[in-house]
Order: C-alpha cells, then sequence, then structure tokens
C-alpha cells in the first residue's frame, strides 16, 4: 500500500521543498512514520512527544479529517491522498 | 503600543510582521506582538488622543498592527480608507434585564457596522495590512458574514476578490455578497471543507491575502476593537461579564485581549470580564470541551440555524477553553428552538433585531440567568454580532400578520377579533 502526502508549504524547508512524497504503510500512523523516515526533521514539527499530532496539526484523508475516522489507526487504501495542513481559525 | 514581531502562541518562536500565520517549527498560530507599553504616566494623554479619534475603529490606530497607522485622509489616500467600521452603539437594554431579573444589562450592536456584523472590524485591518504589503487581491473562507465584509471592502478599495463560502448558506448573505462584484465560490461542503480549500489555495496564490489565512495575525487582531469600545461606552469601566458567541473562538480570545491591553496600559482599572462562550447544540465541540473537562476540541459536522457559528473544528478552541476556565466564566450551547426564541427576546425587549448567531448568544445569557450564575448586581455586556435580516428564515412563520380591506370597519373588526 502507498499514499501520495502532500506536504504544506511551512514545512517545506524540512523536506528540501519537497511538495509531495510517495509512502508506504498500511494506516495513517504507518504513513507518517515513513514519511518521518525520508524527512527525519518532520517528526518534531508535527508530532508531539507522546508520538500523537500537535494540536495545531490536521490531517485529511481524501479530504476527510482523520478525527472523523479512526485517527492515526485509520487503514489507508493504495494510493489514497493524505494532506497534512495547519489548522487555522476562519469565521 | 508599535507591532514589533509575530510570535508563536505555542512555542514563542518569532517572525517579522510579514503575511506568516503558522510557526514553522510547531505549527502554532502567531500572533502580532507589541512593543513595551506607553509609561503609565501618558495614560491621561492616551485617552485624549483617543477621544479625538475618528469616529470609527480606526481611533484606536495605536492598538493595531498597521506600520501607516490608520488608512485615510490623514495620509491624503482617502479614496483608500474603505468602508469605515466600527463605533457601534452600546445600549442600556433596561426591559431585557428586567425579563430576566438582571440589573444592569447591555447589548453592543455590532449589527450596525456597513456590512451589518463585526466581520467589517476584522477585514478592516486585515485589508490595510494587505495593501501596506503589497497583496494584489483580497480572499476568505467564509460562514457567510465575513464574505459580506471581504466582498464590499473589495470593492470599495478597488481591489478583485474571491470568497469560499459553503453552497448551502442562507440565499441573504449570498445576495448580499455576490452584488459587490467579488468572484463568489459556493463549495460543495461545510464550513470546514471550505477553509481546508482555502488553507490550500492560499498557498498557490501567494499574491493573494486571504484575509482569516495568511493575513489572520493581523485581521484577528481587529476584534479587539470591541473591547475598547465597550470601556470608552461605559466611560472608561468594565463589564463584570461578557457573552461572546463561538466559531472559530477568535473573537472571544481577541475581546479578552483587548479588554487585558488596557488593563495593562492602565487605561482602564479593575478586574477581567468574566468571559462566556455561546455556541449552539448542534455545533458545540467547545461547549463540549468545556462540559467534559478537556482542553482539547473534538471536531464536529455542524447541523444548525446558525450557520455563522457552523464551524465544526475551532482552532482557537483550546485558547476559548483556557479564557472561559481562568476568569471563572463557562461555554455553553442552546438549540435551535432556544435561539429562535432568544431572537424574539432582543427583538421584542430592545428593538435590536439579531441574525442566529445573536439568539444563540441571548439565550446563552437566559441560561445563565436562569441558572443563577449571574449575580443581579452584576453589570453584564450581551456581544450581538451580526443582523437579522441576513438569516430572515430563522423568524419566519414565528408571528401572524392579518390581512384587512382597506375600510375602518375592517380593521376595528379584525382587531377586535384577534383580541378576542
Amino acid at each position: 500500500m502507498a499514499a501520495r502526502v502532500k506536504i504544506p508549504t511551512q514545512l517545506r524547508a524540512a523536506t528540501g521543498g519537497v511538495s509531495e512524497a510517495t509512502v508506504e504503510g498500511e494506516t495513517v500512523g504507518d504513513v507518517l512514520d515513513g514519511l518521518f523516515d525520508q524527512f527525519a526533521e518532520l517528526r518534531e514539527r508535527i508530532s508531539d512527544e507522546h508520538g500523537g499530532l500537535r494540536r495545531f496539526v490536521n490531517v485529511y484523508l481524501a479530504g476527510e479529517d482523520i478525527r472523523f475516522l479512526d485517527g492515526i489507526a485509520t487503514s489507508v487504501p493504495d494510493g489514497a491522498e493524505l494532506t497534512i495542513l495547519p489548522a487555522v481559525a476562519g469565521g | 503600543m508599535a507591532a514589533e514581531k509575530l510570535k508563536c502562541k505555542e512555542c514563542g518562536s518569532e517572525y517579522p510582521l510579514v503575511a506568516l500565520y503558522v510557526c514553522d517549527r510547531c505549527f502554532g498560530p502567531l500572533e502580532v506582538s507589541y512593543g513595551a507599553p506607553i509609561d503609565a504616566d501618558d495614560v491621561a494623554a492616551l485617552r485624549r488622543r483617543i477621544q479625538a479619534g475618528s469616529g470609527d475603529m480606526w481611533r484606536y490606530a495605536d492598538f493595531l498592527p498597521l506600520a501607516g497607522g490608520a488608512p485615510g485622509p490623514s495620509n491624503h489616500r482617502a479614496s483608500r480608507a474603505g468602508v469605515p467600521a466600527g463605533w457601534t452603539p452600546l445600549v442600556r437594554a433596561e426591559r431585557l434585564a428586567e425579563r430576566l431579573r438582571l440589573r444592569e444589562v447591555w447589548v453592543k450592536n455590532d449589527s450596525a457596522n456597513p456590512t451589518h456584523s463585526f466581520k467589517d472590524r476584522v477585514v478592516a485591518v486585515a485589508s490595510a495590512r494587505a495593501r501596506e504589503l503589497g497583496f494584489a487581491a483580497l480572499a476568505c473562507a467564509s460562514t457567510g458574514n465575513l464574505g459580506n465584509a471581504v466582498a464590499a471592502q473589495a470593492a470599495a478599495l478597488g481591489l478583485p476578490s474571491y470568497v469560499f463560502i459553503p453552497a448551502d448558506l442562507e440565499e441573504q448573505k449570498v445576495l448580499a455578497t455576490g452584488i459587490y462584484g467579488t468572484n463568489l465560490m459556493t463549495v460543495r461542503g461545510n464550513y470546514d471543507d471550505v477553509n481546508r480549500l482555502c488553507t490550500e489555495l492560499s498557498a498557490e496564490h501567494d499574491d493573494w491575502a486571504f484575509v482569516n489565512i495568511n493575513m489572520r495575525p493581523y485581521y484577528s487582531e481587529g476584534s479587539k476593537t470591541v473591547a475598547f469600545e465597550i470601556v470608552e461606552q461605559l466611560g472608561w469601566e468594565l463589564p463584570d461579564r461578557i457573552i461572546v458567541p463561538i466559531a472559530s473562538g477568535s473573537l472571544f480570545t481577541k475581546v479578552h485581549k483587548g479588554f487585558r491591553e488596557w488593563i495593562d496600559l492602565g487605561l482602564v482599572t479593575g478586574r477581567e470580564p468574566v468571559m462566556h462562550g455561546a455556541q449552539a447544540t448542534g455545533c458545540a465541540p467547545v461547549a463540549n470541551a468545556f462540559a467534559a473537562g478537556q482542553d482539547f476540541c473534538q471536531p464536529v459536522k455542524p447541523d444548525t440555524i446558525a450557520k455563522s457559528l457552523s464551524i465544526g473544528n475551532p482552532a482557537d478552541g483550546p485558547y476559548v477553553l483556557e479564557l472561559a476556565r481562568r476568569t471563572g466564566g463557562s461555554v455553553d450551547a442552546v438549540s435551535d428552538d432556544q435561539i429562535r426564541a432568544g431572537i424574539a427576546l432582543l427583538a421584542e425587549t430592545t428593538g435590536i433585531f439579531t441574525e442566529t448567531a445573536g439568539g444563540v448568544t441571548v439565550a446563552v445569557l437566559e441560561e445563565l440567568a436562569r441558572r443563577g450564575e449571574i449575580d443581579p448586581d452584576e453589570r453584564v455586556v450581551l456581544l450581538i454580532t451580526g443582523d437579522g435580516l441576513k438569516t430572515l428564515d430563522a423568524v419566519r412563520g414565528s408571528f401572524r400578520a392579518r390581512e384587512i380591506d382597506p375600510t375602518v370597519d375592517s380593521f376595528d373588526e379584525t382587531l377586535a377579533r384577534a383580541a378576542a
């Protein structure tokens, strides 16, 4: 299983400018771990000290917030698109 | 008080005053940070300077993050001043207070802004800063009121604009936005989908000022002016309590910041007001977290008539929870029926017709009064953020008009029948 992960501009300094990566993994957590293997610096930017996501990080699987699915345990279909975005208040 | 830098609210990292909104290091939100407060001896002079200022929110330009101060005639750019926002009425609501068995209730009627909601304040600051930074267009993700304000401001300033709203919004808000000649996109999805899309788009269009995304640190500061006005209109005094509607939570945190800044400067003395947040039961991620004693918000899928508050994933939620608890306040939620009743109660007792968000705020005040949480001697301010003409469906069928022939007899008979 491989997912395409879209990386927001704010994190591209940690990926050498790369905006999209293909990562293997069964679940969102696996995919993120795979992503951190490729770009080690990303881990501390979006993960908290307990291995969860920091509170202002939103992750979407095919446009749906993973908190409406099974969080980082959500299974990732082959070829799915995972998007990482900063939480931003609106109105 | 000059703006000096942007600072991450989570980790404290500092950035220059440009169009950034997220900390590169920890993804936390950035906020404008100002230089050291002026000397306390200057307080009287500062008050006089404010009072001699313009009759709109630019009288508070000293406390806003604009390098060039207030846009407008003072710098010979009158045509570039945009729509004048702020300095809306603060009215004593005696009959509302009586109905709720409270002593002193005031209504800050922010529907008296140019596009009939408080959003004109935040857009005024964001668009003025966008011009200073050389942006070519204004844009926003909106639950309706913000779209109104951005479209109007862009028209006034002669800038192109792009407004993104959920496709199921109230017709009044759609019509009152499109008329300004904006590029209006109705997105198949809820506000949180619109917000996600715009967050992605803002990275693709770096010459657009998305007022509530890349301009967010400047935009949100505009909400402080509500607090400044309340203090000034109360004769340089603080309210004991304030009820604020919550969508993303930004208004709530910035109203508090406004009070705090003026207390710190010595412009007003007293205790921080107790802060109450108001949500609809059909979209209550912050009220749910408050009730559960959590410090984070589990997102929800909104389902309420209060569409201007329909943000299921409120980014400022954690800060709202912290402030509500610290000031001894709360975050409460009310049903759609309570919201309709709240709209009617405010209209009948004050002559102010508010949209559904205002109904939420009034209904929460009723709840607090009923629970006995408000000491009858306290001074309470109710923040009414938008006009009832924006959400007419909410009041449809709530009263009956009587059709008569154009004769005195017909009128007399009908009135007698109605009274019977």
